[in-house]
């Protein structure tokens, strides 16, 4: 079963009937992929899906749902086979941190500031209050292999932060790392985009993870992904785990995906 | 240190063991040692000739060490070149493995007519063999890079040059060492080679001067600093490796 979306820019910040640009708007993409000697696999199917400027949107769904499809495609890495796509500027954010690990936090962070143009005093400088603000202050001249996964997951973020893109997709950010740290990370996410609104577009498997983070959650089926239901997720930030609003959306949600 | 050195115990273990079988093979058994020179006949040549290996040594590892630089060079030129162009992959490489097997002993006698007997002929032939593994193993490193990172970078806003750069070419600097260990051990063959077919000096001209006055000793001593070089410069671009690519497997 298929929920229609509602409207643009109703329901999607919830209270207040102010009307807002959208930052990411798909009506109708599809996208499948070449097999030799077979039938092309379709990854995506008729997704419609708008993303208000300084909106959280959470994709939830299983494994092979086509989440990366949809992001890399929101990013330009890939291209919809059918529909239309428009976005601004999006810098993803991998599972995997993957920093450069000739560089240190604050080079690897400053990345895109670099491959812009700038000299790398200047990359550094202006990194370095973001690298703070993430809680890595005294961390800047560690390379990769001598932090943690929570801090080279911030470093990740501040890499995707500074690169200046208007849309972050966030990509399983904190798949690969221990509950605790994930936990206290999504905590950390939540602070830090109330502190600063972006748009996001938040790709995870885990439904708690999606509800406790974002203003909207949508739920995806198995390949070919089809978006199977939309939750509304007004609730007051910071957010607790335990409130029984979000634990009764949470239920909403993993119905949706059974 | 100490268990770094200790590391090299089971190596020089197995060097004794093998050295005292080959002493008494030659002490007791039926070769004459004038064709194969007791352990402790070379160990003596090393001590007794050791102004006249050294000044050769010298003009071996003179040739050695320049020859692999240029090799460097050239593989990694044009692994960059075939990295970006496939035309160029397809047209070159098969060319390349070809050349490979051409006979050393064919092409030395050729490059030395051709180039006189100087320095430039053996730069030539140690290029030469020691190219292809540098070329080859640049080339994986290359071509291993993860493709998540090239996403990143394009994501990030990078050109193809500002990916190369920042992260194909960094990736590959382990590749490049890797093929650079083996290419050293290409190089010294190929240097002792080309001296024996034409030089005035070098460990290959000392050899190939002694056999024919008996001198086998001082023959199997010139060999044995070969391989002592062979080790130093490994041992060596370990080293470097180590210093340069700190984020390397090897680190």
């Amino acid at each position: 079963m298929q929920t229609r979306l509602e409207p643009p820019g109703r329901g999607a910040l919830g209270p207040g009937p102010r009307r807002v640009r959208s930052a990411v708007r798909l009506e109708g993409v599809a996208r499948s992929f070449a097999r030799p000697g077979a039938p092309p696999l379709p990854a995506l199917e008729r997704i419609t899906l708008e993303v208000a400027a300084g909106e959280i949107v959470a994709v939830v769904g299983p494994s092979g749902a086509g989440k990366t499809t949809l992001l890399e495609l929101v990013c330009r890495l890939q291209a919809p086979d059918a529909g239309t796509l428009r976005a601004d500027p999006a810098a993803l954010m991998p599972q995997r941190d993957l920093l450069l690990p000739w560089l240190d936090a604050l080079d690897n962070a400053g990345l895109a500031l670099r491959l812009a143009g700038r000299s790398r005093a200047d990359a550094r400088r202006i990194a370095a209050p973001t690298l703070a603000a993430l809680g890595l202050a005294g961390f800047e001249g560690r390379r990769p292999p001598e932090l943690s996964g929570g801090m080279r997951q911030r470093v990740a973020f501040a890499r995707t932060v500074l690169s200046g893109r208007p849309v972050l997709c966030l990509d399983e950010p904190f798949g690969a790392l221990d509950a605790i740290t994930r936990m206290e990370l999504q905590a950390w996410l939540e602070a830090v985009l109330l502190a600063q609104p972006r748009t996001v577009l938040l790709v995870t498997h885990d439904v708690e993870e999606a509800i406790v983070l974002a203003d909207r959650v949508l739920v995806l089926s198995p390949r070919p992904g089809r978006i199977l239901a939309e939750l509304a997720v007004a609730a007051p930030r910071p957010r607790s785990r335990t409130d029984p609003f979000l634990v009764d959306l949470r239920e909403q949600a993993l119905e949706a995906l059974r | 240190m100490i268990r770094r050195l200790a590391g090299g115990l089971p190596a020089l273990g197995l060097g004794l063991v093998l050295l005292g079988i080959w002493e008494l093979y030659v002490r007791v058994g039926p070769v004459d040692p004038l064709i194969l020179p007791a352990p402790s006949a070379i160990a003596a040549a090393l001590v007794s000739d050791r102004a006249l290996l050294w000044s050769n040594l010298t003009v071996t590892a003179g040739e050695v060490l320049p020859g692999i630089a240029l090799a460097a060079l050239l593989a990694t030129a044009l692994a960059a070149a075939i990295h970006f162009s496939v035309l160029l992959r397809r047209a070159v490489y098969p060319l390349l493995v070809a050349s490979q097997a051409i006979p050393l002993v064919l092409l030395t006698p050729l490059l030395i007519a051709w180039l006189g007997f100087g320095l430039l002929p053996k730069l030539a032939i140690i290029a030469l063999v020691c190219f292809f593994p540098i070329l080859v193993a640049t080339l994986d490193a290359l071509a291993a890079v993860e493709p998540d990172l090239l996403k990143l970078m394009s994501t990030l806003g990078a050109s193809r040059w500002q990916t190369f750069v920042r992260v194909e070419a960094p990736s590959a600097l382990p590749g490049l060492f890797s093929g650079a260990r083996v290419g050293v051990v290409f190089a010294l063959i190929g240097a002792f080679f080309a001296e024996w077919s034409g030089a005035s000096a070098g460990l290959g001209v000392l050899a190939e001067q002694a056999i024919p006055q008996l001198e086998t000793a001082r023959a199997g001593a010139a060999v044995t600093l070969l391989a002592a070089l062979a080790v130093v410069l490994f041992a060596l671009l370990t080293l470097a490796e180590r210093r340069l690519v700190p984020w390397g497997a090897r680190a």
